[in-house]
């Protein structure tokens, strides 16, 4: 059939598999027209975001492998992703509610579940990424990729187990009869956005330097569980801005609290769906109500402004990052 | 014709760690350095691999190749140097493809054919053709972890071949598969050549070189040593492995050695005449021996190996007619076999010195000389067994002669008894 075809080449994308016979089918393009490619130039940072976009295809199947391996063998496979939060938000929600009241948050479990929803993601993906390219060492030894997808495949899968959780937290509200602050619901894709930028820079850096430096991982663990504890999620950023203002002598944890990324993300987080930035109780022994503050009175732009700072130092941390595991790339093949 | 493959001035150093520090506490412990040896795997390696042309990497164990084909699929970092590929790659390296073990044949096929560059739809379009070239139909929703090394091979090859790369890397699959699929992944290479498609064969099978590659590259210790036509290549590696051509610097075994073993050759009943033997013929092997002082307590080891490494003989270490005393000085160590009961094959000859009192080994030799065996007949296998045949007629009713037939064909490792036999 394709006898006579002497034009250029790929002009049939699907020839069948009869072609055996011909000497040269079309399929196969001269050397000529293909480009050359340095197999092992340093990779400049366009070049390789570009590689990133190339294969985002590549990156979805991660995420599905990921997500598959994660549930195989186990009988109530994707629910334990709705379970497991559910169970440390109870867990939590017991210890402050019930023991402590909360600090006396009203509805204390919906705030916690809002500012843990962002957490999750974070914490997820960094525990993950740590190990990602060691436990895929069988991959890495064997198939050159942008090795980048497997870092940002942690991303992906914490974002999946995320969305899993909207769904659980969208069921909560919805049976205590609670609503959003719908003005503030407008920062949220921006705040999301945020999130999963800083979490990528992380997770490329971790995933990079744990090749080199096992401990990275069991580091990387503890400075976790500190970080949850600096950033506003168990307690209210108010509680903190009210100490500093009565001792000023403490007033270096207010910019410790500002230069972390998280803080502005969860506050958004907790802005939008917990709903109030401030709640009125009863004094005790006092018939006057005492007015707390929870979250600082920005109003949708404030709160859009401290994202986008987020934004643009989350975009330059995951650049650096990327410089960095390109820098580590070159040996892991022969580390691991 | 332009160059598919150009590799330029490629060197490649490992680091020997002395011991791995791969944790901080580690690192800082031993001041934040690491001592380390370097390793040169690959030294200023240069080739242009042409379009369409099928070349070989022929090398002892350990000489780089494998090192070779990742540094030009980009798997490695080259120390300095470069790789200029032109047109889609893809490679099969040593055993298995980087398939996740915890994962079913299936999706493995689309984890590695996206590794390797096709989109979702094409690996559907051949996932069929894929099952089929690796046989795995019964087994492909299996996990990989419970394949047979040669099924882990069978399809990581049916994907990397499926690909249909410009350029198709091949690392020593051969070895793996059965002769039915070595059949398979041959005509596939015959047919990848046929469509003009570029593919470097790593193999120790000279046989599969001399048939496919047009050119071959010898590597010996990260050098090249020559680039040439297959069956020039082939002879070549050939005397590399004998130890002719070793570059310095690689004295190896027996530097400081009261003993050393220097060159080792073969002679055999049809030398002269023809450069084989044949079966049944004598072979005498000597081996040049240097002894810096007198040593009584020696005794001489010989082994013969075939072709693919396996051991066909080795000499009895307790064996008194082998323990030698050597005067100081040198001498010719000679090893008579006065006939050898092998059939065709090429065989080569190790040589060895170890002292008698302790477990030392003076000297060693491995695979040193070779010698070649080609049979005239047609008996065919790998040893020469001399072998009557006769018929007896089966005479009923007397007790002639049919006990001892079975007593004779008693090979099951059981002898009956006389008693039994006679009754
Ligand atoms: N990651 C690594 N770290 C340190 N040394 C390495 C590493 N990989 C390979 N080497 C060394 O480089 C040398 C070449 O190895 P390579 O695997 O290329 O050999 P080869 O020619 O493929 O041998 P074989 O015939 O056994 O497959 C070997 O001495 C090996 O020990
Ligand atoms: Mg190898």
């Amino acid at each position: 059939m394709s006898i006579g075809a002497v034009g250029p080449a790929a002009t049939e994308p699907d020839l069948p598999a009869a072609v055996d016979d011909s000497p040269l089918p079309a399929r196969v393009t001269r050397a000529t027209e293909r480009t050359m490619t340095v197999v092992n130039g340093e990779l400049r940072l366009g070049p390789r975001l570009r590689a990133l976009w190339d294969n985002r295809e590549l990156l979805l199947l991660f995420i599905r492998t990921e997500l598959k391996l994660k549930y195989k063998d186990s009988i109530l496979g994707f629910l334990w992703s709705m379970l497991n939060p559910a169970m440390v938000l109870g867990i939590y929600w017991a210890a402050f509610s019930v023991i402590n009241r909360g600090g006396g948050i009203p509805q204390f479990a919906i705030w916690l579940f809002a500012g843990l929803l962002a957490w999750n993601l974070f914490n997820n993906a960094a525990m993950t990424s740590t190990t990602v390219v060691v436990g895929k060492a069988g991959i890495v030894k064997k198939v050159a990729f942008p090795r980048e997808l497997l870092a940002l495949s942690t991303v992906g899968v914490a974002a999946f187990l995320f969305v899993i959780q909207v769904g659980v937290l969208v069921i909560v509200m919805a049976a205590l009869g609670m609503t959003p602050a719908l003005g503030y619901l407008a920062d949220m894709p921006l705040a999301i956005l945020d999130l999963i930028v800083f979490t990528s820079a992380v997770a490329v850096f971790l995933s990079a330097v744990n090749v080199y430096y096992r401990d990275t991982q069991h580091l990387t663990e503890v400075a976790l569980m500190a970080w949850f504890w600096g950033t506003p999620i168990v307690y209210a950023y108010g509680s903190i801005a009210s100490l500093v203002a009565r001792h000023p002598s403490v007033l270096f944890l207010k910019y410790l609290y500002v230069c972390n990324p998280m803080t502005p993300i969860v506050m958004t987080f907790q802005r939008a769906i917990y709903g109030k930035a401030s709640y009125v109780s009863p004094a005790a022994g006092n018939t006057a109500h005492v007015a707390t503050t929870l979250l600082p009175n920005l109003g949708v732009g404030g709160y859009a402004l401290g994202l986008v700072v987020v934004l643009v130092a989350s975009v330059a941390l995951f650049l650096g990052a990327l410089v960095v595991f390109g820098r580590l790339e070159g040996n892991f093949a022969e580390e691991l | 014709m332009p160059a598919a493959i150009e590799i330029d001035h490629l060197s490649k150093q490992f680091r020997l760690y002395n011991e791995k520090f791969s944790s901080l506490k580690e690192r800082a412990i031993h001041g934040g350095k690491l001592t380390y040896e370097p390793f040169w795997a690959l030294r200023d390696v240069t080739a242009d691999i042409s379009e369409g042309e099928t070349y070989g990497i022929l090398g002892r164990n350990g000489s780089g190749k494998s090192t070779l084909l990742k540094c030009v699929a980009g798997i490695l970092k080259p120390t300095s140097g470069e790789v200029r590929i032109r047109g889609s790659l893809a490679a099969m390296l040593e055993l298995g493809a980087g398939f996740q073990q915890e994962l079913s044949g299936r999706d493995n096929i689309y984890l590695n054919g996206s590794l390797l560059g096709l989109s979702r739809a094409e690996i559907s379009r051949r996932f069929d053709d894929i099952v089929a070239f690796a046989e795995l139909e019964q087994f492909i929703d299996n996990q990989v972890k419970y394949y047979s090394s040669g099924m882990y091979v069978r399809l990581g090859f049916a994907v990397a071949v499926n690909v249909e790369p410009d350029i198709l890397l091949v690392d020593e699959v051969l070895a793996v598969g059965d002769a039915a699929f070595q059949r398979k992944c041959l005509d596939h290479v015959r047919r990848f050549q046929r469509e003009g498609r570029t593919i470097v064969v790593v193999s120790h099978a000279t046989d599969v070189i001399r048939q496919n590659c047009e050119r071959c590259m010898v590597l010996s210790h990260g050098n090249v040593i020559t680039v040439d036509e297959a069956g020039e290549a082939i002879r070549v590696f050939l005397a590399d492995l004998l130890g002719v051509g070793k570059p310095e610097g690689d004295g190896g075994e027996g530097g400081g050695n009261v003993i050393a073993i220097g060159s080792v050759r073969t002679e055999h009943g049809g030398s002269g005449t023809r450069p084989h033997l044949y079966p049944g013929e004598s072979l005498t092997v000597t081996a040049e021996v240097d002894s810096l002082a007198e040593v009584r307590d020696a005794a001489a080891t010989v082994a013969i190996h075939d072709d693919s490494g396996e051991l066909v003989f080795a000499s009895d270490p307790d064996d008194p007619a082998t323990f030698i005393e050597l005067p100081q000085g040198g001498g010719v160590l000679h090893f008579d076999f006065p006939e050898v009961p092998l059939l065709d094959g090429t065989y080569s000859v190790s040589v060895g010195v170890r002292s008698l009192s302790d477990t030392a080994i003076y000297d060693w030799k491995d695979q040193e000389a070779q010698f070649e065996v080609a049979n005239p007949g047609r008996t065919t296998g790998r040893v020469r067994m001399p072998v009557d045949v006769s018929f007896r007629v089966r005479s009923t009713g007397t007790t002639g002669e049919v006990p001892v037939v079975g007593r004779d064909l008693g090979t099951d490792g059981r002898e009956p008894s006389v008693s039994e036999a006679a009754s």
